[in-house]
């Protein structure tokens, strides 16, 4: 407790003060205490007196703060879209419950044929549905305002991608964990079926990308594996090169033919 | 230098032509679009907004060719696309910031210029509100809060008026004619009555071609009361189509 000036009473505290200059309860004793001391108190009495430039600058201020009422908060959420599309949460949600299905199918013994897993199944689509929302006509439906805008463009998609990528290979790590399958044979295929969709997208657009793709894996690659109960070639070891080949064929196209994602014509 | 300028644009959708060797020079001012369904109003509109490249033809906007780098154009346009998809759960303000954030503007700027462009389409009251909570005239003045919260130079509304009730019509022209007279803004309608109201110009397409440019009294006195309509700017514009393309349907 600080002693006053001339070894008076004590300085009040800023609260103290506080409820003084808004005239709020105070008890008896206090309220006395602090007026004896700010007659001989010069300083106490400049806390007390509003400070002009503080008034001024808050006068200045306020209407301000008034247009702009939850700055942090809008700031964190901008940031976050400026990743994920907005048309893609649920998707992304989506993605992560079929992983745990697969997951559960396999820990339940549910296997397709020559004991593939199904995780190893679902690893090369789950990302091509999050890209196909990301950017695709059909799932996005603000896809014809983004298109116009400066940011519509390969970073963009590349954000996006990145965002799905953030979600999809995290859960398929922990599939991958739970079900001892090893990273070589999910990863790869994944990135590429991903790459795969942007690389055609700049082609024949997102949307029919993802399609095609998609139902190419079920029928050359799914099917078979159900209906001889035999692991496709696929899934092999030996396969990794050819999938490291799509993959960076498929970045190359992606790259050369970057312009179509500021038009139209990447949606469809 | 005109803010658009478009020469002999061709653009091809499957089989036929969309825009048909179309040339246009547009400057300041509010400018109507008119013509039938399928005379390539929306085709024209998104090659002038850039996400639809044109398969032959020049075309210029504010200055620089629309075929190189588009970023800088871009950020001075505004653009509402005839079928304007939007996030359903996205508040009003949110989703008009995220436009403003897709257009590049600068963070600083954003939470004013959306204030500002809400309330110059009424909507301050509903800016904490859900997009899916609105009315379709509602929803068609965020597209159009949207177009505007960049102030841009060149603004593109593809049939802005759908949906909007007569009071909101009015407060619309007021607003089109605020903007024209700093930034070249294109409307394209099928409203003929939208256009005697609210434009100083009228450009008439028929079959993606250019039938017609005038203001709308030129429009008026090309019709004779033999001509189909309850006006004579419609009597004007039905004798103009049904001369290019044999209908007015």
């Amino acid at each position: 407790m600080n002693r006053g000036p001339r070894g008076g009473t004590a300085h009040p505290s800023d609260q103290l003060l506080h409820r003084y200059s808004h005239d709020q309860d105070i008890p008896a004793d206090q309220l006395w205490a602090v007026e004896s001391h700010l007659e001989s108190c010069g300083p106490c009495r400049g806390r007390l007196a509003p400070e002009p430039i503080a008034e001024a600058v808050w006068a200045g201020l306020e209407p301000l703060l008034d247009a702009t009422p939850q700055m942090p908060r809008t700031r964190a959420w901008r940031r976050v879209h400026a990743w994920v599309s907005p048309a893609a949460g649920p998707w992304l949600a989506m993605i992560l419950l079929v992983t745990a299905a697969a997951v559960a199918l396999d820990r339940v013994g549910v296997v397709v044929g020559d004991r593939v897993s199904l995780v190893v199944l679902v690893a090369p689509v789950l990302p091509v549905l999050g890209v196909a929302a990301s950017w695709g006509r059909s799932l996005d439906p603000a896809h014809e305002l983004t298109a116009a805008t400066p940011r519509a463009g390969l970073p963009l998609v590349l954000r996006r991608t990145a965002a799905v990528l953030a979600v999809t290979v995290p859960g398929l790590a922990a599939a991958g964990l739970l079900t001892g399958i090893g990273v070589v044979r999910w990863l790869l295929p994944c990135l590429a079926f991903t790459v795969g969709t942007l690389a055609l997208g700049t082609l024949i657009g997102v949307t029919r990308a993802a399609v095609v793709l998609v139902a190419a894996w079920a029928v050359v690659i799914v099917a078979p594996t159900i209906a001889f109960s035999r692991t496709a070639l696929a899934f092999d070891q030996a396969a990794t090169p050819v999938w490291a080949g799509l993959l960076v064929a498929g970045l190359v196209v992606t790259a050369v033919r970057r312009m179509t994602f500021t038009r139209l014509e990447g949606n469809r | 230098m005109q803010a658009i300028e478009a020469d002999s644009l061709v653009v091809r959708l499957g089989k036929r032509n969309a825009v048909n060797g179309l040339s246009l020079r547009l400057g300041q001012g509010v400018h109507g679009l008119l013509g039938p369904n399928g005379a390539g109003k929306t085709t024209l509109i998104r090659t002038l907004a850039t996400v639809q490249s044109p398969t032959s033809g020049t075309l210029s906007l504010l200055g620089s060719p629309a075929n190189g780098k588009l970023r800088p154009v871009r950020r001075r346009l505004g653009y509402l696309p005839q079928h304007f998809g939007y996030y359903k759960r996205f508040k009003v303000r949110e989703f008009v910031e995220y436009l403003a954030w897709l257009k590049e503007m600068p963070s600083a700027r954003i939470p004013g210029a959306v204030k500002t462009a809400l309330e110059r389409v009424g909507l301050t009251d509903r800016a904490e509100d859900r997009m899916k909570s609105l009315s379709g005239g509602m929803v068609r003045r965020v597209g159009i809060a949207q177009a505007i919260v960049n102030s841009p130079d060149v603004l593109l509304l593809d049939e802005p008026t759908v949906g909007l009730d007569p009071a909101q019509r009015l407060r619309f022209r007021e607003l089109v004619a605020e903007l024209g007279r700093s930034s070249c803004v294109l409307i394209s309608t099928h409203l003929v009555e939208d256009v005697a109201a609210a434009c100083t110009d009228v450009v008439l397409v028929s079959e993606g071609s250019l039938v017609f440019r005038g203001t709308p009294a030129d429009l008026a006195t090309a019709g004779t009361t033999e001509h189909v309509g309850d006006s004579p700017i419609e009597r004007g514009y039905s004798a103009l189509i049904s001369a290019n393309a044999g209908g007015a349907w």
